[in-house]
């Protein structure tokens, strides 16, 4: 028991050095792969009609010209001070454009989170204490229908109900700077629903999985034959052993809320980040591709690594494990 | 124990719950109206036979027309041939990669079950939709480099769950007594581990089916899969996504279709599947 003192920092330090070499190495894939990408800075900046002269001359300033690990090597350290480019479509710097975007996204995700998350977690459980009864199967038969529907069918299902029909919601999302906390609220309020409704089975299903498996549990057995009421066992006993997979997946729910709402944002063409980098796809603009790609797979990485040391916190045995 | 008891179970096939039976019907009609697409469509795959846009049914064909004025029962039908083929070749590669991977790289152990195992879990350390997007980016987009990357992002789950069940099946007591008879690692592997691992590993291809589905059908959405005018499900969706604001359903035709198919295959992997034993961390939308 002595050891466990230590042990704590030493995971801390492990986990979060695992976590940063994942980083590095993620770097590293996404500048391969927009290396790929036809048409560099210079024939962005040229167009369409520049000479082989033009742009070698270009290429020469710039440094395009050099070998590839050296503007490697530039690049993660242009990275590291924070400066992730200009982009090649609007011309203006990268860092700025991902920004604005990641707010809309953060404060969808935000949004969507509360919508689900508690709800979802709350009907996990009951549908674990219930287990075998017709709300728990039936709550499962819906969770299952939930999940086979794709999320553009529930966003596009919900415009057609409640902005096209009922007129109660805008189709379309639109954000614009300052507006107010309520404006915001109200137009996005569908896209936050479909992320919720796609989310919500995932969660029921995994914290019904978890506090069952907690119900298994020997200690279980000795607060009932206590006499303590099962309710109180549910709370007081199973969720604090549980609370360990129950963070990652709260976790996944926020990764995904973040790096996963492409489609989403696709359909009520809401001004998120994953639009933003399907864009810069679709255009070949490479450093903006870069930089979300790199913003998206950080955050994904960061709440991996931040749900994983949690979860050691919550739950001392995982703490000497590997 | 458990192992060869689910695989006995599952050589002697249970009794189906109804909802399965309804759900296999429903996806062998599927399969065989878009299989047969050429010969029931009543108009072609890109054909233009009016020109209104999202005309009502009845009037030109049994559904109406979509945005450009084609038939959409038509575009239905080859649709579903793009869709559920496309999806199919995605998962039988991602199998073939990711379960030979898996017993490989479980029956092989040290340097090379490291190697490949830290490859897979590099590649699982991106949201999956950017991986996608990054090499669609890379490569351009067309229907070997779609099948490629969404098998990739599959082959990385396949890949873990065959090894686990390896390893798991390996420590078996009639693993050891082929191997102490002197059977080799490929005959170990193909005799003993594979057949074992089948029962946990169908269910796990009805699983990643429908996520391929989803999968494609999003990238089309989005604009970066299938191209127009190829019809496609996905396609349809995103091509027809703005008459739902002039009040025509188009849109949710294919849409429902998609989930069609992926209800019915989640109905009948439920059927076999262990819920309560199933803490299988699944799969966020796409």
């Amino acid at each position: 028991m002595a050891g466990d003192l230590n042990a704590l920092p030493m995971m801390l330090v492990r986990r979060l050095g695992s976590g940063a070499l994942t980083l590095l190495f993620v770097a590293s894939a996404i500048f391969l792969a927009t290396e790929l990408l036809p048409g560099d800075a210079a024939t962005a900046i040229l167009g369409q009609d520049a000479t082989a002269e033009g742009l070698a001359a270009l290429r020469e300033r710039l440094g395009l010209d050099r070998a590839p690990h050296v503007r490697y090597f530039e690049w993660l350290w242009h990275l590291l001070s924070g400066d992730l480019g200009i982009s090649y479509g609007t011309k203006s710097p990268v860092a700025a454009l991902v920004a604005d975007r990641l707010w809309n996204t953060l404060r969808l995700a935000a949004f969507a989170a509360t919508l689900s998350l508690p709800a979802a977690f709350l009907l996990g459980v009951s549908s674990a204490m219930r287990a075998g009864t017709a709300f728990d199967r039936g709550l499962s038969a819906i969770a299952l229908t939930i999940i086979s529907v794709p999320e553009f069918f529930v966003g596009l299902g919900l415009v057609f109900v409640f902005a096209v029909h009922a007129g109660m919601f805008p189709a379309l999302a639109i954000v614009r700077p300052g507006q107010d906390a309520a404006a915001f609220l109200r137009a996005t309020f569908l896209p936050a629903l479909t992320l919720a409704l796609a989310i919500a089975p995932h969660v029921i299903r995994m914290t019904r999985s978890n506090v069952m498996r907690g119900l298994a549990g020997p200690f279980v057995e000795m607060a009932v034959l206590k006499g303590i009421p099962r309710r109180t066992i549910v709370w007081r006993h199973v969720l604090p052993n549980v609370v360990g997979p129950l963070i990652n997946v709260a976790a996944l729910v926020l990764a995904y809320f973040i790096a996963g709402v492409v489609v989403v944002e696709t359909v009520f063409a809401f001004p998120g980040i994953g639009r933003l980098m399907v864009d810069a796809v679709a255009t070949k603009d490479a450093p903006l591709v870069q930089a979300c790609a790199l913003v998206l797979s950080s955050i994904y990485v960061g709440v991996n690594t931040l749900a994983d040391i949690a979860a050691t916190i919550a739950n001392p045995r995982l703490r000497n494990s590997r | 124990m458990s192992i060869t008891g689910a695989a006995r179970r599952s050589l002697r096939l249970p009794a189906l719950p109804t909802r399965a039976v309804i759900g296999l019907a429903v996806l062998v009609a599927l399969l065989l109206v878009s299989a047969a697409a050429p010969l029931l469509a009543p108009f072609g795959e890109a054909e233009i036979v009016s020109n209104e846009s999202f005309g009502f049914p009845a009037v030109v064909g049994p559904l109406g027309t979509d945005h450009l004025g084609r038939d959409l029962l038509s575009r239905l039908l080859y649709g579903g041939r793009s869709t559920l083929l496309l999806a199919l070749a995605t998962t039988a590669i991602a199998f073939v990669v990711g379960v030979g991977a898996g017993l490989g790289a479980a029956m092989a152990g040290g340097v090379i079950d490291e190697v490949v195992s830290r490859f897979f879990d590099a590649l699982l350390s991106f949201p999956s939709i950017v991986l996608a997007l990054l090499m669609i980016g890379a490569l351009g987009t067309s229907m070997p480099v779609l099948i490629g990357t969404v098998a990739l992002v599959e082959a990385c789950r396949v890949f873990r769950m065959a090894r686990a069940l390896a390893i798991d099946i390996s420590a078996l007591d009639f693993v050891a007594a082929a191997r102490a008879r002197g059977e080799g690692t490929w005959w170990l592997a193909a005799r003993e581990v594979l057949p074992n691992a089948l029962g946990p590993l169908s269910v796990e291809f009805g699983l990643r089916f429908t996520y391929a589905i989803l999968f494609l059908s999003a990238l089309s959405f989005i604009g970066l899969g299938v191209q127009p005018p190829t019809a496609d499900w996905g396609v349809m969706v995103r091509e027809n996504a703005k008459g739902l604001l002039y009040g025509s359903p188009a849109a949710l035709v294919p849409a429902a279709c998609i989930t069609l198919v992926t209800l019915s295959v989640n109905t009948i992997v439920d059927a076999f599947a262990d819920r309560d034993q199933d803490l299988r961390v699944p799969d966020m939308p796409p």
